[in-house]
Parts: C-alpha cells; structure tokens; sequence
C-alpha cells in the first residue's frame, strides 16, 4: 500500500468543468426526466457530444493505440459528473467496461472504432452480476466461434455497434466479439431509465474470438476493477448531489414560522448523511487513484481490487440512502414527478444492484482482506 | 530540500551533540525542547521553530533516525495536546516557561473543565473564581478529570462574574494540584475501574499570574483547547488500526469465532473504518498545513459508531467468553487501553467513546451548524445573567 495524493488536480477540474458544462446543456432533469415518458427517445447526440466532442471515448485507450491515455482518476471525475446530472449516457458500459477489456487484450480493430467515439459496444453480461460471465455457450473453432443463448438486463444492450461475449474462467476464459447485426436486442422500460437495458438472444451469431486463456480472463478482471470503480465514482457523485440539493431545500423551505432546516432532527439527519457522502466520496476518489497506480504498475492489482470493493459496497448504499433522504427531507415535494428527486432514487436503487450488491461485494472483498467464512 | 527543512536538520544535528548518555530522560527531552524540536511548528524560545504545522511529520522522523529518544505523549496527554497548544497561543511570557516541563514531563497535566451540571453546556461551569488580594480563591466541584491523581498542574475553567451571561464570565486558570483546598476522589464507571477523577476545590489559592488570557475570556481559550481534543481523538491511523485490528484479529485467530451469519456484519464494519480512514486521509492532506477545522469533528461521530458496532460484535461473536468477564473490582489505571483487556470491558468503555470530548449529539450540531450552515439551536439562555438562569 503506498501513499495516494487524493488532492484535486489542475487537468482533473478542468475536465469536470467541460463535463459539467455539457450535462447542463444537454442532459437536464426535464430531458432524464423525458425517457420515462418516451423509452425510445434517442439518446445517441448526447453520447456522440461526450464520446466525440470532448473526446471521452477515448480517455481509457493509451496513446501508443491511439487514444488520450488517461487514468481511472479522469474516469472517475467523468464519472462523477455523469451521477451528479444522472445522464443517461454509455460512458460505463462502452468507454470504461468494453474499452478496458478491448485494450487489455489489444483488439486494435475494435479499439479503432471505439476510441473514435464513432462505434459503441457493450460486454454482455446481465446488470447485477458481480462477475462479468455472459453466462452463454461459445462454440470456438480455430479464430472463429458461434455464440449461442439469451443474456438478461445487458447495460445499454440496445443500440451498440459491437458486443463482447466473456465465457468460462481461468485459462478456460474466452472473450469473442459479435457485430450487431447477429444480436437481436430487446430492451425494456427499466425502474431506472436513465440506464437503459436490454434482453440479448444470440443464435449460432459468428464471433471473432479477441482472446482466450489467463489473459483474458486478466484482461476481464482488469475491467471488472475498473467498471466497480468508475461506477462508484458515479454513486458518490449523484450522493452528493441529492444532498446538495436536500441540503438547499431545508434551508429554504419554511414550516412552523422557521426554515426546517433549524430543526434538529432535520439537522442530525443531515450531518450524519454529510459524514456517509463524505466518507463515499473519499473512498471513490481512493479506489480510483489505487486503480490508476495499479494500471501505471505503481500498485499491485489486489490493492486496486480492494479498493475497488471497499468504495463500491459503501457508495452503492451511501448513494441509495443520499437518495432516500433527499426524498423524505423533501416531503410531499419528494413524492412528486416535477421535482427530480425521483430520478436519482431510480438511479440510485439500480446503481447499487449493478456489479453485484453491497453484501456480494464484501463476500468477495472478505478473502482479500483475510478474513475468512470458515 | 526547503530551507525549513534545512533548520530541522540543523537542530537535530545541535541536539544530537548536546545529547550524552548520561543524561536521564528528563535532561534528554530538555536538549530537544532548547533546540526547537519538542514542537517545531510553536515559536522559538518555547520550544519550536515557528516552522509550518506540515513539517512535524518531517521532524518526527529526523529526531528517531537521529536515535533521539522523546518522550511517550501517553505520560501527559492533557498537557501535549491541549495545555501546550493553548498556553503557547495565550500565554504570558512567564506562563511559557512551564511548556519545557510539561515536555520533559516534569509537569504532568490534567483539565478541570466539565461539571455535573456543565456536561454538553460546558459554559454553564458554577465553580466560582472570586477575586482574593493579588489572586482568585476558587471553589466549586469537577468532574470526569483524568489523571488528576497524578497531575501536578491543571488546566480550569471557572467563573469570574455570574452577573454577566454565561459565556462572558468564564475565566481561564492554571492551577496547582499540590496547593491546598484540592481533593481528588476517584469516580467509579461502569467496567468498574475509575479511571477518571471528581476534583473538589475549596477556597484554592491561585495567583493572578495564573489567569491565562483575559479575565472573562475563559471561553474563547478554552475553544482553542477543545478543538486540539477533538482532532487528537479521531482520525490519523493505519489500515486496520485500532480496534477493527483487535475484531478482526480475534476472527482470523480463533475458527470458532467464525459464525457465517456474523460475517458480513464485520466486513462490513472493515469497509466503515476503512472508509473513514480514506476520509481522515484526504481531510490530512487538505489541511496539511492549516488548523483543525470542524470537519475534523466527522472523524470523531464515525470512531465512536464504529467503535460501538465492533465491541457489540466481538462480544457477540466470542460466545460464551463474551459473557466473562476479568474483574469489576475499583482500581485506578493510570492509562487506559482498550486492548489487553477482554470483549466484555471494550463494550462497556467504548460506550464513552460518543460521550466523551463532545456527545456525538454536540457533535452533529457542530457540523450541522458550521459544516452545513444550518441555523443554531435556540438558545434560552444567551442574554440572560448566569445568576438569573434557573438551576
């Protein structure tokens, strides 16, 4: 373990700032608020404007392939940003999960696409699983391989250009890619809309086989460390925004003559949710540089995967009851469809199902910190 | 390397010099303390060497490698870390003198502030200071002093003017534990040792030249005292320090400990004092250079939840041990620790982890208020002379 500055840096602000900028304009809660009223609104602009515009897609990718080299730290402020504006935005499943696993397993012609922000691809695995494992049968013949079977509430499974398909476990691991026109995608109206998922059936689908063997399954750990933490990097963002805004709310809102915000079981409530979102907040911006330091080989992967697990089961539940908060310390007002509280609840309560929940990610986190079940 | 770190350096070169072996201890933190090295960052001449706070750390590290031995902060706590910070921010020319002995540790401290009826409401203190000739004759009664049995100074609060408000007539004394007039009765807790002290004071003797800070501004010294405790309570430790170390230990040493239905709950209590070590870490780096701030109060609510959870746990998940206890017999420790001893007594002491230096109630209005900037509580008794208040 060593020494982690977790001080903001000059280039990460900057990043937030453009970020921000671009949620403000283009991701608004009427506009997040809008999917649950047309679920097949089209969301491809915002995700060209991050992907191609600001360049995004590319911040995971190393220069030497083409990309901005960037770290899981620049992630993670994305990320942040992306929870604090809940964004309905491929950043998680396209530029940080499938980048991560096309890049550890050098598959230059699906990075080419996916670096330019042109093409966006998800691995298929269902949401809440806490390995990724597609969990469907690849039939490998030499390079090439059919895939065969349905995988459940893929993220963002509708609308990508390219899938990964991950089989199997340690020198059995296979990750092929299927193009989208051998995928029938069937998305449904998700509790949370601003994450949309879909069904995936796969039927003798011609797969390229990316990688097989201990490198990929590397290659997949690599991208589940990375995914948990970019993820709750978004769970302390959207955290701290639903207490930003309950934190304004109280102090404006006026009952019994007084702002309730100078009563002291609002006041109570508050500084302990104050103390949760910190304490997610810092852990995020750990795991994040821990995670950054392990890909720079600063860092062992075990520490990264700790950390990982460690920000990931605490701001999955820090996030959910930010969000509840925010709804009850809103009253009645909380309960409305006009007030965006609703939004980050949704989010928030399917967030923290995503990659395993809470209690998934501690019995795995358990063997890493010696602490054994029997 | 910064030209203060060139000055460290220097100092501790000087200090190695000056040090024989045949000096005894008190001779040995003496050289440090006349070379600036007791604490570097307090003004020449009182044992620093008005370096920045940051560089403590730095000078901690050149005074061991120098093979420097300092004295253990555990022998005087109250006097290294609120008695020294506040006589060096408002203390006279002469009152500074006694900093060299509380480093040495020929002054042990201790601090007479809380009452039975100033507990949270500090500023509510009723023992009286009246003026006496060329002093102040004290008399009034304290409670849940540690160490007193053994201090030979403390640090006190005591009112100067009931007539005023109660935040206005406090004043701010060194006193005399050896003078006349001072009882010191052991107070009993519930794990059965007494560990802290009641101080009776009758009709004690203190010289105006005790009197630190104005008359009257008692509680503003005294704030300066209380946020050095609540930053030396929490925060600054290792992964898996304190007592998760001791939970987790027991966990991985004793097999039979392991029930499956117990053990997400430690894990789960692992990532919490982990987390809130993440988040004393990043609130250390912020503040490398600046002063305790009330963010620093979080650290405090989360290491007396977590320390509440984690001894309810190991209690639980020793079984039958759980339920043996060593001894309920009055004893007097003169330093406590909640390792060493069995599950039973770290969840009867850990109970005063959120009552002790600020309830977590005091606390979450602290952050409430000056973290958050929601409103104070209301306040009955703010214009009002103490002497009116209804007691």
């Amino acid at each position: 373990m060593t020494d982690i500055d977790l001080l903001p840096r000059e280039h990460e602000e900057d990043l937030r700032a453009s970020v921000r900028r671009l949620f403000e304009a283009e991701s608004s809660a009427e506009f997040v608020a809008g999917l649950y009223d047309d679920p097949t609104a089209d969301t491809s602009k915002l995700d060209r404007a991050w992907a191609q515009e600001l360049g995004l897609a590319a911040l995971l990718v190393p220069e030497e392939l083409g990309g901005a080299g960037a770290s899981a730290s620049e992630a993670a402020v994305v990320s942040e940003e992306i929870g604090r504006a809940v964004a309905p935005v491929r950043f998680l499943s396209s530029a940080v999960l499938a980048t991560t696993l096309a890049v550890h397993l050098k598959a230059q012609s699906l990075l080419a696409g996916l670096t330019a922000g042109e093409r966006f691809a998800a691995i298929a695995f269902p949401a809440t699983a806490a390995r990724i494992d597609s969990g469907i049968e690849i039939a490998v013949e030499g390079g090439s391989a059919t895939v065969s079977g349905t995988v459940p509430g893929v993220i963002d499974g509708v609308g990508a250009d390219d899938y990964l398909v991950v089989a199997g476990e340690g020198v059995d691991t296979v990750v092929v890619r299927v193009s989208a026109e051998h995928v029938q995608a069937e998305p449904f109206l998700g509790f949370d809309q601003s994450r949309q998922l879909a069904d995936l059936s796969f039927t003798h689908a011609p797969a390229e086989v990316l990688g097989h063997g201990l490198d990929a399954a590397a290659a997949v750990r690599a991208a589940e460390i990375l995914g948990r933490t970019v993820l709750a990097a978004e769970q302390a963002g959207l955290a701290q925004r639903a207490f930003d805004l309950t934190l304004e709310y109280v102090k404006g809102r006026r009952q019994f003559g007084r702002t309730i915000g100078s009563f002291q079981a609002v006041k109570h409530r508050l500084a302990d949710l104050w103390l949760e979102v910190s304490q997610a907040g810092a852990a995020a911006i750990f795991a994040a540089r821990t995670a950054a330091a392990s890909e720079a080989g600063e860092e062992l992967p075990d520490e990264a995967e700790l950390c990982s697990l460690v920000a990931g089961s605490y701001a999955s539940t820090a996030a959910v009851h930010a969000a509840e908060e925010a709804v009850q310390l809103h009253g009645g007002n909380g309960m409305t469809w006009e007030y965006p509280l609703h939004l980050y609840l949704k989010r928030a309560k399917a967030d923290e199902q995503i990659l395993g929940h809470s209690r998934r990610q501690r019995q795995q986190l358990a063997p890493l910190i010696d602490l054994p079940t029997a | 390397m910064s030209t203060e770190q060139q000055r460290i350096d220097d100092a501790v070169a000087a200090a190695a010099a000056a040090t024989t072996d045949a000096m005894n201890d008190s001779e040995r933190y003496g050289v440090l303390y006349d070379h600036g090295l007791a604490w570097v960052n307090f003004p020449e001449g009182c044992g620093g060497l008005g370096v920045s706070t940051s560089l403590r750390e730095y000078a901690a590290q050149q005074v061991a490698e120098a093979g420097l031995r300092t004295p253990p902060r555990g022998s005087n706590t109250i006097g290294f870390g609120m008695a020294a910070p506040t006589i060096v921010t408002y203390g006279t020319a002469e009152q500074k003198l006694i900093l060299r002995d509380i480093y040495t540790l020929d002054t042990i401290f201790c601090q007479l502030f809380s009452e039975p009826g100033a507990g949270s409401d500090l500023a509510a203190v009723a023992t009286r200071a009246v003026r006496n000739g060329d002093g102040f004759r004290v008399t009034g009664q304290k409670v849940w002093t540690s160490g007193a049995q053994n201090a030979d100074m403390a640090i006190l609060v005591a009112r100067t003017d009931p007539s005023v408000p109660k935040h206005q007539g406090l004043s701010y004394f060194l006193l005399d534990m050896h003078a006349p007039g001072v009882e010191v009765r052991g107070l009993r807790q519930i794990t059965g040792e007494a560990e802290f002290n009641e101080v009776f004071l009758t009709d004690v003797e203190v010289p105006e030249a005790n009197l630190l800070g104005e008359l009257g501004q008692g509680w503003k010294v005294a704030n300066t005292t209380l946020n050095n405790e609540r930053v030396a309570i929490g925060g600054g430790t290792p992964r898996e320090g304190g007592m998760i170390g001791v939970v987790a230990g027991a966990w991985r040493a004793n097999p039979e400990y392991r029930d499956p239905l117990l053990h997400d709950e430690l894990v789960r209590l692992w990532v919490e004092v982990e987390v809130a070590r993440m988040m004393g870490e990043r609130l250390s780096q912020k503040l490398a250079a600046g002063q305790p701030g009330p963010e620093g109060s979080g650290a405090k609510l989360s290491f007396a939840r977590n320390n509440h959870e984690l001894t309810g746990l190991e209690l639980q998940m020793t079984g039958v041990d759980g339920l043996r206890y060593d001894t309920y017999a009055m004893r007097r420790p003169s330093e406590y620790s909640m390792i060493g001893r069995i599950p039973g007594y770290r969840y009867l002491r850990a109970k005063g982890n959120s009552i002790e230096g600020g309830t977590s109630e005091i606390i979450r209005n602290i952050i409430s208020e000056r973290v958050l900037g929601l409103p104070g509580e209301h306040r009955v008794d703010k214009d009002v002379a103490f002497k009116d208040l209804p007691k």
